[in-house]
């Protein structure tokens, strides 16, 4: 009993320190960020006092791209959604050189820098009517970044359950594709359906190499903001963004990742 | 069993139904086969003969080459989907949706069938009791053992009422006691729903069992088509004679109307020449050094409980397989002579 609990706590221990020792790693600098985003004097320090001051002023200034980076968010992943689902159900279904062929090609977004993808945009579709000055550009641009996240999500799922079988045996009862598609497909999916969902919208809320090449002074997303207020304003309103920008992206993770677990299909 | 429940019973009609896969060899042969309204039959085969093709051409899963045809009673379905079949279907995995509880299982089909409420419910809640699955009704698939979750397959694919009932190996991911049973069972049920039934496995005492009639397949061909008994007792060929039970080969020459085999000749009708036998363990009897018409020795005896099964080594010729029923103390190295009924032997030809 005791060699086994003596043994057990040191590498307990030892893990313990290492998670820690990461998580650290990766907390420290954003709670740092933080901090400086609520302290009055950042080159005082803490002892200047915390204040809501620099929140306050990111609100008034910037809350038009908050908004936009929200409603980018929510459109992309409307698009991802009617576009990627239907597109990891092909593929799904037809694994095959041809399947494997798009699937590669989704990927190329992701592989090439978003500065390529997004001049690649502008030489392509900048002429197009006022396509340059709407926010439509840079959903367009989010849209592609993004899908094959979405589609990888879904097709993950879809290549863990045996869906054919599964349609079959709804089709053995009477059901067309479409009633199979809504009632088995994609409930049966809906784990990846919602991890994807959680990566597009972070993603797409934090974009910036695509975003900052695509975007015009009247089509400023949150994470565009963020660099400017850095490169132009105080150090402590360009934390401040930081923590508004935390504010708004942790619920909705905690959110879908809730979610998620409990839709996580057992088999 | 409730009267409801007796289903109509539509007779199957299979014309010309090969297959051949792109990029592969021929699955099936092209087919002829009718089966009755009512009937039970069993395709079995060893894998890979085409069995499940048959039945998915059937289903409507597969559509049959060019030229064949499937009828059901009058009416030609090659063009249907599944889905207009009206058939119902046990899958080897089961295939029930893991996003549904027991009863919304049960109740997919008449759902789809758009059928009102209360009459759902009342045919869900039949079902399920007839099954002896009232008490989970409310549980998810992955809360059930495997013998529960076949029956709900079954429950799911009967409720519809559909014209024709199809099996795909539904036993073979069970334990083997839980398999005894669950046949039984589904015997049981085929009989009173009057149904046409097609099952497939590659399990002869699954096939024995349960079929009126057994289609035995070999490399996508036909061997042979018939009861239980004709396929043991009269094996069309070498095959289908090895493929069902054990059977044991025997060496003889036939002269002038006497069979010849060890030291016995044995009246026999069939031209002069040299001829193999085919003989049953059960067949072979022990006898006395007089009567017997084969001397050997004891090579192995395996105590079966009911039976022993022993293999003999003739003085000549490749071993024999002998059932003996009763009480048997012989053992590794006894002499044994073996006796052999004309009547029951089979020459191949
Ligand atoms: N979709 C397919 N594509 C190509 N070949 C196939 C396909 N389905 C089956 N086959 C081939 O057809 C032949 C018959 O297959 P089938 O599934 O009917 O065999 P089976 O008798 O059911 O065997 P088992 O007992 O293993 O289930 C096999 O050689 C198989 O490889
Ligand atoms: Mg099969």
């Amino acid at each position: 009993m005791q060699t086994l609990s003596n043994r057990r706590g040191l590498g307990f221990w030892l893990q313990l320190g290492f998670t820690l020792l990461v998580c650290a790693l990766l907390t420290v600098p954003m709670v740092m960020s933080m901090l400086a985003g609520l302290t009055a004097n950042y080159f005082v320090g803490l002892k200047s006092g915390l204040t809501l001051r620099w929140v306050e002023e990111v609100l008034r200034v910037y809350s038009g791209t908050i908004l936009l980076s929200l409603q980018i968010a929510f459109a992309c992943l409307a698009c991802t959604l009617v576009l990627g689902v239907p597109t990891a159900y092909a593929l799904a279904r037809r694994p095959g050189r041809i399947a494997r062929l798009v699937e590669e090609l989704l990927m190329m977004p992701v592989a090439i820098p978003g500065l390529a993808t997004a001049l690649a945009l502008i030489v392509t579709y900048g002429g197009v009517g006022d396509l340059r000055s709407s926010w439509l550009f840079i959903l367009i641009g989010h849209v592609l970044f993004t899908l094959p996240f979405m589609v990888r999500a879904v097709l993950a799922v879809m290549g863990s359950i045996d869906l054919t079988t599964l349609e079959e045996g709804a089709a053995s009862l009477g059901a067309g594709f479409l009633r199979r598609f809504a009632t088995v497909v994609l409930p049966n999916c809906r784990s990846g359906i919602l991890a994807g969902s959680l990566m597009v919208l972070t993603l797409s809320v934090g974009e910036f190499n695509l975003t900052w090449l695509l975007h015009t002074p009247l089509t400023k997303t949150l994470p565009v903001g963020l660099a400017d207020s850095y490169a132009s304003l105080r150090i402590e309103i360009g934390s401040a963004y930081t923590l508004v920008f935390f504010l708004m992206i942790v619920p909705s993770l905690i959110l879908l990742q809730g979610l998620s677990k409990r839709g996580r299909p057992s088999v | 069993m409730p009267d409801s429940f007796h289903l109509d019973a539509v007779p199957i009609r299979l014309e010309r139904c090969g297959k051949t896969f792109a990029g592969s060899a021929r699955a099936l042969e092209p087919l002829d086969l009718t089966i009755r309204g009512g009937e039970t039959i069993v395709f079995l085969g060893p894998s890979g003969c085409g069995k499940t093709t048959t039945l998915r051409i059937i289903a409507g899963l597969e559509s049959p080459d060019p030229g064949g045809r499937v009828l059901f009673g009058e009416e030609d379905v090659t063009a249907l989907p599944i889905e207009r079949r009206n058939v119902g279907m046990v899958f080897q995995s089961y295939a029930l949706f893991p996003n549904m509880t027991v009863a919304e299982n049960v109740a997919y089909g008449l759902k789809v069938r758009k059928l009102p409420r209360p009459e759902r419910a009342r045919r869900v809640e039949e079902m399920l009791d007839l099954m002896h699955l009232g008490e989970f009704a409310g549980r998810r698939i992955d809360q059930l053992s495997g013998g529960q979750r076949q029956r709900v397959a079954l429950a799911r694919a009967l409720v519809v009422r559909p014209r024709v009932l199809l099996l795909d190996e539904p036993l073979t991911a069970l334990d083997a006691k839980l398999r005894d049973s669950l046949r039984l069972e589904i015997d049981r049920l085929l009989r009173g729903l009057g149904i046409t039934a097609v099952y497939v496995t590659h399990d002869q005492g699954e096939a024995m069992a349960l079929g009126d009639r057994i289609v035995v397949m070999a490399k996508g061909r036909v061997a042979q088509i018939g009861t239980p008994r004709e396929i043991y007792y009269q094996p069309a060929d070498g095959f289908v004679a090895d493929f069902i039970g054990t059977m044991n080969r025997l060496g003889g020459t036939v002269r002038g109307g006497m069979l010849n085999i060890g030291t016995a000749s044995l009246p026999w009708s069939g031209a002069d020449g040299a001829v193999e036998l085919l003989v049953r363990p059960e067949d072979l009897a022990l006898a006395s050094e007089d009567d017997g018409h084969l001397g050997g020795s004891v090579a192995a005896a395996v105590f079966l409980g009911d039976r022993t099964r022993l293999v003999v080594e003739p003085t000549d010729g490749p071993a024999l397989t002998v059932d003996t029923l009763g009480r048997s103390e012989l053992g590794r190295g006894d002499r044994v002579w073996l006796r052999v009924d004309p009547a029951r032997v089979l020459a191949v030809p």
